[in-house]
Formats: C-alpha cells, structure tokens, sequence
C-alpha cells in the first residue's frame, strides 16, 4: 500500500529495475484478434517449453528483483491484426508474424535460447524482409503516443506500467499542480475530444469544474460502437492504466471523486483488463480514500453497456449507468451542468483520456508539436476494408489518406481500385479520390462535409456500390436508433425502404429527392447527435455519386456490378450445348429448354444466386 | 428594479416572466406551436419535434426544452418550420391507423388535428401501422390499440411520475419500439390500476376508455329488464363543450331529462349514497379515534387508490374505511329494494372514473351472483350516447330524480372534487350546526389545488391531522411519511389528479376547465338548503325503515390481500 509520493517513487524505482533485468523479452499479442488466431496458446505452449528448457522465465516483474530473467507477456493488441497472432521480441524489437502453436519450439530453440531470428516468420514487403518492427511500412509511419504501449507490455500488470513511467503524471498533477494548472495545460495542449465531436476537452473540464455542486463525475465512453472500429477496445485491452491515469488527473483537476468507465458487455477482454488494473490499482493505493496521503479520494466503477449505439451519447450513457432506459435526453442542461446522477460530469473518450498523462508528463508545447494547428496531437484509426494492411494505426493529425491507405495500409487489396473511404462509421460520411490529399484533422473534414468521428475507415474499392453502401449503413442506424424522437425512429425507417427498393431495382423516380428531404429533416430536427447524422451516409453518396444512384432507378442496373437483385443472367446461345445442367441446377427452375439446342433463363423466376453460371461447363452463361 | 427580459418573435418583443421554456412565453402572445409529447404537468420529453423554432443562427430548438433567454431572436413559421413540421406529421401517419370515421377519438384527437392543421395531402410511404389484433382488452377499464400509437410517452410518464403506478414502458429499440407492460403481459395482468389517466393524456385513440354502451342499449330495450341509473357527483359538471355546456355548469337536472329519454326507468343521484358514506364513515372513524385502533382512518371511495393499495400497500388495508364507495351503497339499496320487482333489475352507474368499471367487477360486490352494478358508463360515453339518441340536450328542461332518494345533501356533492369528503366529514364531525362553522371549515385548508393539503382540526381535547392527497404519486408521498413516522388521523386519497372532476372517464378538459369543474361543484353546494349528510331528512327513514338490520351488508366491505384469498 503506498502511502505517500515518496513510496511511490520507491516503488517505480524497484519495478524498473526488475524491468531492466528482464534482459529478453517475448512478447505475445493478447488482444482480441491474435487472442481468436489463437495467441493464447501459443503464450502457454511458449511458456512450458521455456520452463522445460531451464530458462529463467517470468511472467510478472518480480516484486524484488534480483536475477537476469526473460519476460514472457501478453501484450495489449498491436494494430497490425491482418498478420496476427503476433509475438514481439525485445530488445531487438523483432516481430513474427502468424504464429502458429506448432512455431513455439522454434523460438525458444532459435530465438530464445541463441538470439537468432527466424525469416519464415518474418512480415515480407515484396520479398524483403522486415525483422524489426518499427521497419515494417505499417509501423513505420505511424507516430504512437496513446498506443505507445499497446503490444510492449504487459497489459495485465500495473508494476509494468509503473516501470515505464506509469502514474508520473497522475503523481505530478496531485502534489506539483492545482486544478487550474492541470486544466490550463490541457486547454494549451489543444486536445479535443476523440470521440467524434472535437469539442475543447479543457474547455469541458473548466466547465465542471465552475460547477458549485460538491459532488461531481467522471466518466469515460468506452461505448465503442461504430462497425469496424476497435481504437478504444485497443487502448482499454492493452494499456488499460493510461486511460485510468487520464481520468484520476480529471478527477483531481475537476474535483471529482467518483468515476465510471461505460464499456461494452461485447469487449470482455477490455472488460477484464480494465477490472484488473483497477484492482491493482486499489490494492496500491492509487485508487480509493486519500490517496498517496492526500485529501483526494476516488474509487472507480465499470459498467458495462448491453451493446446499443445510442447509448454513446452522453445523456443516453448517463441514464443507462443509472440504470435507466438508454434515452438520450433534451438539452439544455448539458452533462457538465447535469450528467451522471443530475451532478456535474466530464464525460470524454477513452482514446481522449489516454492522451492526457503524456501532456501533462510532456507539456502542451510538446504535444501540439504534433498535428495540425487546430487539431493538435495524434488520431487512432481502425483500418478495415478493402486494403492490404487492416488494422489499428496513429497516425499525427493532418496526415493524408493517401498516406494512411497507400503507404500505411499498404494500397488496395486484389485488382480494385481505390474508389472511396467510410470515415466516422455510419454518422460519417464518404471521402473519394479527390479528397486522397486532403489532411485529416477535425475541421478540413467538416468542411468536407465529413467528421472524423471515432475513427473508423473503411476503404472500399471499385467493386463496391455506393447505394448498397448508404442501404447498409442506414440499416445499422435505423436499428440503433432509441426510438425516441419521431424524424429518427419513422424517418430513418422510410430512408431504409426507400433505399432497399433502389438496390433491389424497384426505385422510383423522385426517390433520391425523397431522401433528401428526409435526410433534410431528419438533421434538423432530431433529438441526438445520432438521428442528426444518421442520413450522413446517405447524403454523401448522393453527392458523391449520384450517377449511381441514377443508373440503379432509371437503368435498374448496379455500375458497380454489386447488387445481387439487378445482375442480368443470360444464356449465350452460341456457346450454349444444351447440356441441361443449369436447369438442374437452378434452385427456383428458371432455366429450361430442349437438349442439344440452347436453353434460356426466365429472369422474373431468376433470383441471381449466380450458381448457373458456375455450373456451365461451356462458360456459356453471363452475369453481369 | 430589475431590467425587463425579452425575447423577440417572430419581429414582436415578448417579455420573459419566469416561463420555464418558450412554449409558454409563445402562447402568451398567442401562438399555439404544435405539440404531441408537452404535457405542463409532465416532465420535458422532447421527442416529437413539431415544436422546432429557427433561432438567431439559423439553428433549430425545441421550444418546450429550451428555456427563454433575453434578446434571443426566433421565427416560429418559416418555410423550412412548415415544411419539417409536415414531414415529421407524415411520418407519425404513415406509421398510424388512419381509420378516423370508426376511432373512438374521432374529431377528438391531436393528430388529425393537426394533420388538417397543417394540410397534409397525402402520405408518400406505405402504411405500417401495427394491426387491430394486438389491442389489448383485458383490462375492464381501458383499451390499448398500438396501432394508434405515436410513441409521444405521455402515458408512460403520466403512470410513472405522476400516478408512481409504471404499470407501462418502452420497450424494445427504435422503429420496433413499442409501450408495453412488463414481458407484455395484458394489462388486467399488471400493476395497472385503471385510473385512466393515460387515456386522458393520450393525444391519439391509443388509449381510450372501454365503452360498455351496448349492454346498455340492450337492457333499456328490453321489455323484461328494468333500468336503473345513477349519476356520479362530478359528471354533472363536466358534460363538455361537446353538447354545448361550459366547464363547471351543473347540468344536473338536464342530464336526468336525457335518461329519462333515452329510457331509463328511474334515475338516482350517487350523492345520496355519498351522504350515506359521510354518515357511516364519520361515525368508523370517530370509533377508532375513540379506540385508537387501525388509525389514520383511510377513505375507501376511490377505487383506483384501493387498488393500488392492494397492490403495493396490503399492510394498509386494515386502515381503509369499510364503507362502500357511494356508488356501491346506493346500488346495494336498489338492488335490495328490487328484489321484490317482477322484472330483472339492470343498474347503470354513470361516473367520471375508468376504475369504477373494475370496482362493479369485483366479486366483493355481488348479490346472488349478479354484479350490483351491472354497468359503469364514464361521462364520456354519456354523452356518446345522448349524441347517438339524437337529444338537443341545451333544449332539454331539468328534471328531479327519482323518489325516495331525491334528497341529497351539498355535502355529498362535493365528494366529486380532491377534499370534498374530507370536508363532508369535518361538517359531520364538527359539534356547530351553525352557517359560520360551515365558512369556517370552508377555510381549513383541504380546499385547493396542491397534489398534498394537510390540516390540523380541533376536536374536543385533542386535535386531528388530516392529509387530502390526490394523484397516486401524491398518495406515495404521503404513505411514506407515514411510515417515517408522522402520524395523521385521517387521510383522504384521490387517485386522480384534482379528483373525481378530473378522472379518467371525463372528456378532456385543459387545466383551467378542470378548476372550473371544482368551482361548479362548490357552487352546487352552496346554492343547496342542505349542506350537512345528517341533515338529509330522508337519511332517518333510509336507516329506520329501508335498510334497517341490514347496515352491514348493505353498506360496507372489507378488502382483503390479494394473494390471501
């Protein structure tokens, strides 16, 4: 139990030296991805065959260090989960790829035991070689400040974290800073929230801070719901006491004493992790009454969310952690007035709190050294889709999607080409090749008609539809909505119908304008943040590609080729033998005709399930 | 002196007068904006959006969410307003049964209000309201129809925050989002206690009350039934612009001309039974004072509040009154009394309340078999029916009720508004007969319109403390302050906010109406020559001829825990 600054100090002190004399490390990727690639495993089977070995194996710091050990650990998720499992050698900072349990005897013979590296495991970038990783163009580009741990150490240990500097902020904010100091360096740093809004995170603490209610909250949106995005289950699984410290320095800036982490029930790992840290947390005395001897106090809480988008809304996230129906609420009065229990609350992100103790350890000058004037510091991005390299980047604000999707990403995956990119999930909007140039920073995509949201890409190619794209993300809104306002829950409903019927080549003419005005309304008038964007898809793709939308209403055909409903199945009948087996074939008898002479589809039976076409042994049947 | 605030509307300064949102300051300068969920005795909801206004900036707010502030700049009815009002309209209809001529509510519902209202031509998207087959009817007292549903949550908030029944919520998440009861169960099934309150917020047909009107239609013409009717205290004063009668206007005798018409073989007044309750409370209550047993005595004439006492407070019922509610006692004489009539007796109560529809059900109140009360009618299907049989009712000239009940006291007419019985019974209690102790117990305090009155009444030696409660949530209030301990003598409880005047069968009234029905019945009161239940004359010859030896069976009950029986 520390007591005072100094037996912290003292205890930094130790867990570094006991960091120090693991002189190898290996380290294997326990976050989400490589965990279902089966890195757990490989973290057992690693750590038996080393025992078995005689090497002096240690999977926790040793509480007084003494002998040379090597680590095994299981990291938080490295980003690069495309390649997972992924197991990190350190100090050479080597990184194997696709690790499979069937490798583990070769890196402890080969790697362990003599230090040689092993190719066959190695990430190739057109037949060259990448050992470390900081080499590989993944990596390389990358400028990680909040997941500088994610992948290095051992999310599960609080001494590791300490070991590396962990809690120097927190430490600082409470015995060398008042309140007003700690908000001043975060209002200088610049930093805006990462949950999408962007809104002056030192502005928001000012503001709960003004409050004279005594009892105040901090919370944290770990409600991470955007399809596809994984920055802040990241963040929570792999350096789990970054976000903790960001909050405990808000607490004490603010003067709160109670906080809430809001996580979804479907990150279990994060989930673990984070009670884990807190725990340990609690048995050091970092966390509960008067901490460090001081006269702060704060406990922390997880809730967890049962999985619906609304709920990151902040008034929606306060009254689900009350226990009430996820509804967002009216404002005024704003969460900084009345949050949490009606009480003054800072509400930020989890990537947003994560930022925090590097600024303060490092100063705002340092940070808004990095990134662009207006939207200083870094931004994660979960990079999915069509692209060679999906995975979890950070990248510095201002940093081009060229960059990200060509360099980064390592360009489009297969034969397609680059066509346009998802950012901000379905409250986002679509960036197309024009925009490749464009910097990323919170205000350019504005003007862009897009946000940044919390940071999910989704890179498509040129086979993707553009209508089906809108179809899908409306889909996904329309079942997120609460239901509680009127445009959002009727109106995203009737989006939804309109734009199924246009993919399945049964628009209307006069349907892209009926969206419009819908989505028109639906903006203006929606109670919450996520019925005032959930047309954003829509309207982008209009904007964008309206042609596509035309040729699926007036043409009833998909440029894209993608649309199941209005693929045009015809027979050649030049290469047509009359073999039959397609009419065999075809689930819903819609191909007939005499033997030997050639048959013929009736499309108004056909339900394009393709499997004619790749029966036909004479390529004879067409799609398209 | 403090400076003056403003706000600007539409071009015209409006001062700010502490209103809490602009929907207030804008009806002052006469500008009604469309509105579902916005109920003043309701918390803020905000979820309809027709109340949208265009600010400064060009960005819209709610008007029933945000609060005036001075030099704030707003137009009401810009084309954009107009156009986004239509839409959000047109949504909700194209999501709504939109069979207007066989509603319940036809002609009495917002929504085709202000479908006309603002000119909806047409609906552009298929109708997917939900089918009539998910009604549920298993209450005797409402019926819900989600196909009419809009999903304001004026309901759900009028049984959660004002009544503390939450028999209803949300359920379920976005365009599948539905008010249920828990796990959907029917709503005889769940904590709902038939107050109708949600009925009465209810700006569509959602929720309506169940109509008995055919079953009275029947008995009436059938030869071999003979038809008794009584009126409530409080629909008197509440027959509504409908048929052409202001608020408050005690139409008393016109409505006993209407019966007679529509066919009724005799027509009674329930305040005779209310004077027959002050009489047998009074004297319940003066004996358990005397052996300070089951103390504060508890009224026993409303019963929504029996029932939610029976659902979430069993270990008060040994407080509730035995009396019957006045309905219950007058029915019991006359079905008594008929039992000599050679043709079958079918009584009709008409009363303001939905819940009274549940208290004829109850099989505490049966003889032979039979309900005593065949069938409530609420003041709302009065006046369907007096529609339906043609009658010019301002035309019609009053009539008196039938003998031998004809006489009845301003103390019982009173029982129809939040503290009347209260003040029935302090007359009764009271040892001055004189006119001056009358306007002095006028001023004791159980008059007005606060959720919770309380009043402190010398008797004797001692002195009584009394608590008038009306709304469940108000009960609530009151129960818990019981038991932390603060002792009262005598408790009224309404289940009704503001009483049987405003109960959930009365058509709808705005807030000031519903005073004004308050005001009618005191009027009523005053303008009798009998203001005191124990000087009723016919009370003697009711006691010592009609239902002598039979008090007790004919007069009171005693409810027992649910789960006991």
């Amino acid at each position: 139990m520390l007591k005072s600054r100094q037996d912290l100090i003292e205890y930094r002190r130790i867990a570094k030296e006991a960091y120090e004399l693991q002189t190898e490390k290996v380290i294997v990727c326990g976050g989400t991805g490589c965990v279902a690639g089966g890195s757990l495993k490989v973290f057992d089977r690693l750590r038996e065959l080393m025992k078995e070995a005689g090497i002096p194996v240690e999977v926790e710091l040793q509480a007084e260090p003494h002998d040379h050990t090597v680590g095994l650990k299981k990291s938080g998720c490295h980003g690069f989960c495309e390649m997972g499992p992924l197991v990190r050698i350190d100090p050479q900072g080597w990184l194997y790829t696709k690790v499979q349990l069937s490798d583990c005897e070769e890196i402890v013979e080969e790697t362990v035991k003599n230090g040689r590296y092993i190719d066959r495991l190695a990430y190739h970038k057109m037949g060259e070689i990448c050992r470390r990783q900081e080499d590989i163009p993944f990596y390389k580009q990358q400028n990680r400040v909040v997941l500088e741990h994610c992948g290095h150490i051992d999310a599960t240990a609080i001494r590791e974290y300490i070991a590396l500097d962990g809690y120097t902020a927190f430490e600082k904010a409470l015995f060398d800073m008042t309140g007003d100091e700690v908000i001043d360096e975060i209002s200088r740093s610049g930093l805006r929230g990462r949950g999408g809004g962007g809104f002056p995170t030192g502005r928001k603490w000012a503001q709960v801070k003004r409050q004279k209610e005594p009892q105040k909250y901090v919370v944290c949106n770990g409600d991470e719901g955007d399809p596809g995005a994984f920055m802040d289950r990241s963040v929570m699984e792999g350096d789990p006491n970054r976000m903790i410290e960001g909050m405990m320095i808000a607490a004490c800036a603010c003067g709160a004493s109670e906080g809430y982490i809001y996580v979804r029930a479907e990150y279990p790992l994060a989930v673990e992790r984070l009670r884990n840290a807190i725990a340990q947390a609690e048995e050091l005395g970092l966390l509960g009454d008067n901490i460090l001897g001081t006269e702060f106090s704060f406990h922390m809480h997880i809730n967890r969310g049962a999985g619906a988008f609304v709920c990151g809304e902040g008034s929606a996230l306060t009254a689900s952690i009350e226990g009430k129906r996820g509804f967002p609420r009216v404002k005024p009065p704003r969460t900084v007035e009345h949050g949490l229990f009606d009480k003054p609350t800072v509400l930020n992100n989890v990537e947003t709190y994560a930022n925090v103790p590097s600024i303060i350890n490092r100063g705002a000058d340092w940070f808004t050294s990095i990134g662009t004037e207006k939207s200083p510091g870094t931004k994660a991005f979960a990079l999915t889709g069509n692209i060679n390299n999906t995975g979890l980047i950070e990248v510095p604000m201002g940093t081009t999607l060229r960059q990200i999707i060509f360099d980064i990403g390592g360009g489009m995956r297969g034969d397609g080409e680059f066509k346009a990119v998802q950012i901000g999930g379905p409250s986002g909007a679509c960036l197309t090749k024009e925009h490749l140039d464009l910097p990323l920073d919170f205000d350019n995509l504005k003007h862009a008609h897009a946000m940044i949201g919390s940071g999910g890409l989704v890179v498509m190619d040129d086979h993707t539809c553009m209508v089906e794209v809108a179809r899908f993300f409306m889909n996904f809104t329309k079942n997120e909505s609460c239901g509680k306002c009127v445009p959002c829950r009727e109106g995203n409903k009737r989006m939804l119908e309109i734009l199924e019927r246009i993919v399945a080549g049964e628009g209307r003419d006069g349907d892209i304008e009926l969206l419009q005005e819908l989505a028109e309304t639906i903006s203006a008038t929606a109670l919450c943040g996520l019925g005032k964007t959930a047309a954003s898809p829509v309207v982008s793709t209009i904007r964008n590609f309206r042609s596509e939308y035309e040729a699926h209403i007036y043409e009833k055909r998909c440029p894209a080729g993608a649309c199941q409903k209005l693929k045009k199945i015809s027979i050649d009948p030049t290469l047509c033998k009359g073999c039959s087996k397609c009419a065999r074939q075809c689930p819903v008898s819609a191909i007939s005709g005499k033997i030997k002479e050639p048959f013929s589809i009736d499309l108004s039976k056909c339900i394009r399930c393709g499997s004619c076409v790749s029966t036909c042994p004479f390529h004879a049947i067409k799609e398209g | 002196m403090t400076h003056k605030q403003y706000i600007t509307v539409d071009g015209i300064p409006v001062e700010i007068e502490g209103e809490k949102n602009l929907l207030e300051v804008l009806r002052k300068v006469g500008i009604k904006l469309p509105t579902f969920c916005y109920h003043s005795d309701l918390s803020i909801y905000g979820a309809c959006r027709m109340c949208m206004v265009e600010n400064e900036k060009g960005g819209l707010d709610a008007a029933c969410s945000t609060p005036p502030r001075d030099g704030m700049v707003i137009k009401t009815n810009t084309e954009r307003l107009r156009r986004y009002r239509k839409n959000i309209l047109e949504l909700i209809l194209a999501n709504h049964c939109r069979d207007c001529t066989t509603c319940d509510n036809n002609s009495n519902c917002k929504l085709q209000d202000l479908a006309m209202r603002f000119n909806i031509e047409g609906v552009r998207f298929p109708n997917s309201a939900r089918s009539t087959r998910d009604d549920d009817t298993s209450s005797p007292c409402i019926v819900r129809d989600a196909g009419k549903c809009i999903l304001c949550g004026d309901c759900v908030r009028m049984c959660n925050e004002v009544q503390n029944v939450g028999a209803i919520d949300f359920a379920f998440r976005g365009s599948k989002m539905i008010i249920s009861t828990a796990f959907n169960k029917p709503l005889a099934e769940s904590p709902c206690v038939g107050c109708g309150q949600c009925s009465v917020v209810c700006p569509t047909g959602a929720i309506v009350v169940k109509s008995n009107i055919k079953s009275v239609w029947k008995a009436i013409n059938d030869p071999a039934v003979k038809t008794t009717v009584q009126i409530a205290p409080a629909v008197r004063v509440a027959l509504g612009r409908e048929l052409g009668v202001r608020d408050g206007e005690n139409v008393m005798g016109k409505i006993v001309a209407a019966l007679r018409r529509m066919g009724f073989d005799e027509v009674y007044d329930t305040t005779f039974g209310a004077d027959l309750t002050v009489l047998e409370e009074t004297e319940e209550f003066l004996a358990r004072i005397e052996e300070g047993k089951n103390i504060p005595l508890i009224t026993s004439c409303c019963p929504g509040w029996i029932q939610y006492a029976e659902k979430k407070h069993p270990e008060l019922l040994e407080n509730i009154s035995t009396c019957r509610s006045p309905m219950q006692m007058l029915a019991s004489i006359l079905k008594d009394q008929s039992a000599q009539s050679s043709r079958k007796p079918f009584h009709v109560a008409i009363m303001p309340c939905t819940a009274k529809k549940f208290e004829a059900a109850r099989p505490e109140f049966t003889k032979d078999g039979e309900p005593i009360v065949d069938v409530v009618l609420t003041t709302q299907e009065l006046i369907r029916m007096i529609k339906e049989s043609g009658i010019m009712f301002n035309e019609l000239e009053p009539e008196a009720v039938n003998m031998p009940f004809a006489t009845v006291s301003g103390a019982g007419v009173i029982f129809g508004v939040t503290g009347g019985v209260t003040e029935a019974v302090l007359r009764r209690v009271s040892s001055s007969k004189s006119r001056t102790a009358l306007n002095m117990i006028e001023k004791a305090g159980q008059r007005g319109s606060e959720g919770i009155r309380e009043l402190e009444v010398p008797y004797g030696e001692a002195v009584l403390h009394i608590a008038v409660a009306s709304g469940l949530g108000n009960a609530e209030k009151v129960i818990e302050r019981m038991k932390n301990g603060e002792h009262f003598d005598f408790i009224e409880i309404m289940a009704c906010p503001g009483g049987c005047v405003c109960g959930g069968g009365q058509p709808f009234a705005t807030v000031q109406d519903q005073k004004e029905r308050g005001k009618g019945l005191y009027e009523a009161d005053r303008q009798l020559s009998i203001r005191r239940s124990e000087e009723n004359p016919l009370m003697t010859s009711v006691y010592h001829d009609i239902i002598k030896g039979k008090v007790h069976e004919l007069l009171h009950v005693h409810y027992t825990h649910k789960e006991e029986e």
